[in-house]
């Protein structure tokens, strides 16, 4: 695993070192029957060796949709990549050809989804499911994919997985179905495992065991992990960096501790006062007023505007930093920190 | 399973003796005397007729009729027509006719519809699948009689391709009628295949098999078609049962002497006999080919299982 010290990408803490993956600039549009809907609206972000970069958004953010894009796996059409490069390891996958890409899926880059249940063949057994990863990569023959499974199923901590290799995915538990998705996607060692929702559908304490799972199988490995989800808890509890994500964008960017602790974002802010506290207990919840925006139809200017207690509009706005018309840019606002507000200082408190 | 299959079978008893007792009574109810039309025009001797409704059990009641009916079927004997000929040489002699033309018909409707319906699944909205769509909805929408006269007229009279009737030219006889008897399923099993092929295409597993690197082949052949021709297969299972019983119509028209025509026949000369032993064969043909479809069906789809 090479360590390097190099420089320190903006955001990030722990495990620094030359960017894995990057993702620049990426726009994906759908084409649907009531027009253009722009899901992914220009995000860029890096992942480092042993890095864990979470991706936080609510429904329709753009999380799943740019995850997918860099998966390779997004249905064009209706979704069109309109700009942007994914470099991994120096080559641009959005150029490279559809067999380069498909090499790339599982040796290099891997994911694992929210319901296993239906991510998972039910027609084939969990071993032949996970085996496949080395026959169609290794052309291991299926006798040895077989032994192979077994020992990543023993890896993923699936009780009595020789007995288990040949029962099929409604036969498990949920969280079982997970470490199977889990197994057949650390099956070729990735370098990068993107987890989109990997615990949204399991109960809290299997939720616990599978991101506790995943650490693990990330420190023995060094890849790098790329969390999508829209659990607060699980981002505090487990990534290094986060990603705030609001309609196609990324609105907020830094290391957890900084983002959760003290946000340049007033999205970011709105989700932290809506986190049910402990010591409120018997209080109100504040959620964040309004709707999340129809992608097909994003507000002028800054997408959160409608919805935004600091906006400024009219008059009271200075030039060029109307929250209405101008559209702010993700920048850099103190060292290790970026927002996409054009009053982010004032936010910090700063 | 063992087990299952063990009582799916037992279960078919009772099942024969339901449909052969109703097929009974409704024969046993039609109007009019066969033996006396058996002489046509040349009424028969009034004691030739005593003698024959006598052999024949007629002066009974229905009951007593149907449980001697029983008796014999019970020592393997299921009886003659009126004309003393076994109504199992009767059988015999058709079923072959009727074999073929279901095994012409359902290679016709599984494979062509098959093909079809998945091609025009994986490229949906393509020309492909157009032509699909409008060419199975013809299909459907015209009556099998119309069918029928309309593919020996241009195929057999017009170009000469077919035979027109008759089962001369041995299996190349069964081409014709054996396209216009699976016309109907054929389109069904392409509308099935397709709707089945395009639903998976969008599955998750799909999505999952696309994430893992496999290759492209591998993901629709393995990932897709397997899992979409699932119910197919159990349709055309079940399409196997329905036409062993024989197609009066496309037999008819074609003039293949198979069952549906025997059966066709017997009714209408009132052979209880004929008609009872007949359409029980074709009851049966169509539960145990059903069963086999459940059979099937587990065996393809891991989370059916049976107790």
């Amino acid at each position: 695993m090479s360590t390097a010290s190099m420089s320190v990408p903006s955001g990030s803490a722990r495990g620094a070192s030359a960017p894995v993956l990057e993702v620049q600039d990426l726009r994906v549009q759908f084409r649907t029957g009531s027009g253009l809907v722009n899901a992914v609206n220009g995000v860029s972000y890096t992942v480092s060796e042993g890095e864990t970069v979470a991706i936080l958004g609510e429904s329709g953010s753009g999380k799943s949709v740019s995850a997918q894009a860099i998966m390779g796996i997004l249905d064009m059409p209706p979704a069109e990549i309109t700009s942007g490069r994914i470099m991994f390891e120096g080559r641009d996958l959005l150029t490279a050809s559809a067999e380069e890409q498909r090499k790339v899926r599982g040796p290099g880059i891997s994911m694992i989804f929210q319901d296993a249940l239906s991510s998972l063949n039910p027609v084939y057994s969990v071993g032949f499911q996970i085996g496949e990863m080395f026959r169609a990569h290794r052309g291991t023959s299926r006798k040895d994919a077989k032994k192979l499974a077994i020992e990543l199923m023993d890896r993923v901590r699936i009780p009595a997985a020789a007995q288990r290799v040949d029962d099929y995915p409604h036969q498990f538990s949920g969280g079982m179905r997970q470490r199977v998705m889990i197994a057949m996607a650390i099956a070729l060692d990735p370098r990068i495992l993107i987890a989109d929702e990997p615990t949204t559908a399991l109960d809290v304490t299997v939720q616990a065991q599978v991101m506790d799972l995943l650490k693990d199988l990330q420190r023995d490995t060094g890849m790098g992990l790329v969390l999508i989800t829209h659990d607060l808890g699980v981002v505090n509890e487990v990534a290094d960096n986060v990603a705030v994500m609001y309609a196609g964008r990324i609105v907020e960017r830094g290391t957890v501790d900084d983002v959760f602790g003290n946000p340049a974002h007033p999205y970011t802010e709105g989700l932290m006062a809506s986190i049910p506290m402990l010591e409120a207990k018997g209080g109100r919840l504040q959620p964040i007023g309004g709707q999340p925006p129809n992608l097909s139809s994003i507000p002028s200017g800054c997408p959160f505007h409608p919805r935004c207690p600091k906006r400024r509009l009219g008059a009271d706005a200075p030039p060029g930093r109307h929250c209405a018309e101008d559209v702010p840019p993700l920048r850099l606002v103190v060292p290790g920190r970026e927002a996409a507000c054009h009053y982010s200082e004032e936010v910090l408190g700063v | 399973m063992g087990r299952y299959v063990a009582r799916r079978l037992l279960l078919t008893i009772p099942v024969l003796l339901g449909a052969s007792f109703l097929i009974f009574a409704m024969v046993y109810a039609l109007p009019g005397d066969p033996i006396r039309a058996l002489g046509g025009d040349r009424p028969l001797a009034p004691a030739v007729v005593a003698q024959l409704r006598q052999e024949f059990n007629l002066n009974d009641p229905l009951g007593i009729q149907y449980l001697k009916y029983l008796g014999d079927l019970a020592q393997g004997d299921l009886g003659t027509d009126f004309r003393g000929r076994p109504v199992l040489d009767t059988i015999a002699q058709r079923l072959p006719v009727t074999i073929k033309l279901t095994v012409v018909a359902i290679l016709i409707e599984a494979i062509i519809g098959i093909v079809a319906g998945v091609l025009a699944g994986i490229r949906r909205n393509s020309f492909f699948d157009n032509v699909v769509l409008v060419s199975t909805t013809l299909v459907v929408s015209i009556p099998i009689l119309v069918l029928a006269f309309i593919a020996q007229f241009v195929f057999g009279l017009k170009l000469g391709l077919f035979p027109i009737s008759g089962v001369q030219e041995g299996w190349y006889s069964f081409l014709l009628p054996g396209l216009v008897l699976a016309s109907g399923s054929l389109a069904y099993v392409a509308r099935l295949t397709r709707t089945s092929v395009a639903e998976n295409m969008r599955a998750d597993y799909v999505r999952t098999a696309r994430a893992k690197g496999l290759p492209n082949r591998t993901v629709v052949v393995r990932h897709t078609l397997r899992n979409s021709l699932i119910p197919v297969v159990t349709f055309v299972g079940a399409d196997i049962g329905t036409l062993l019983g024989g197609a009066i119509v496309t037999e008819s028209v074609f003039n293949l002497p198979g069952i549906g025509r025997a059966i066709f026949d017997a009714v209408r000369a009132q052979e209880g006999a004929v008609v009872v032993g007949i359409v029980t064969l074709m009851v049966f043909f169509f539960i145990f080919f059903n069963l086999v479809v459940d059979v099937l069906y587990a065996v393809l789809d891991p989370r059916i299982r049976y107790e």
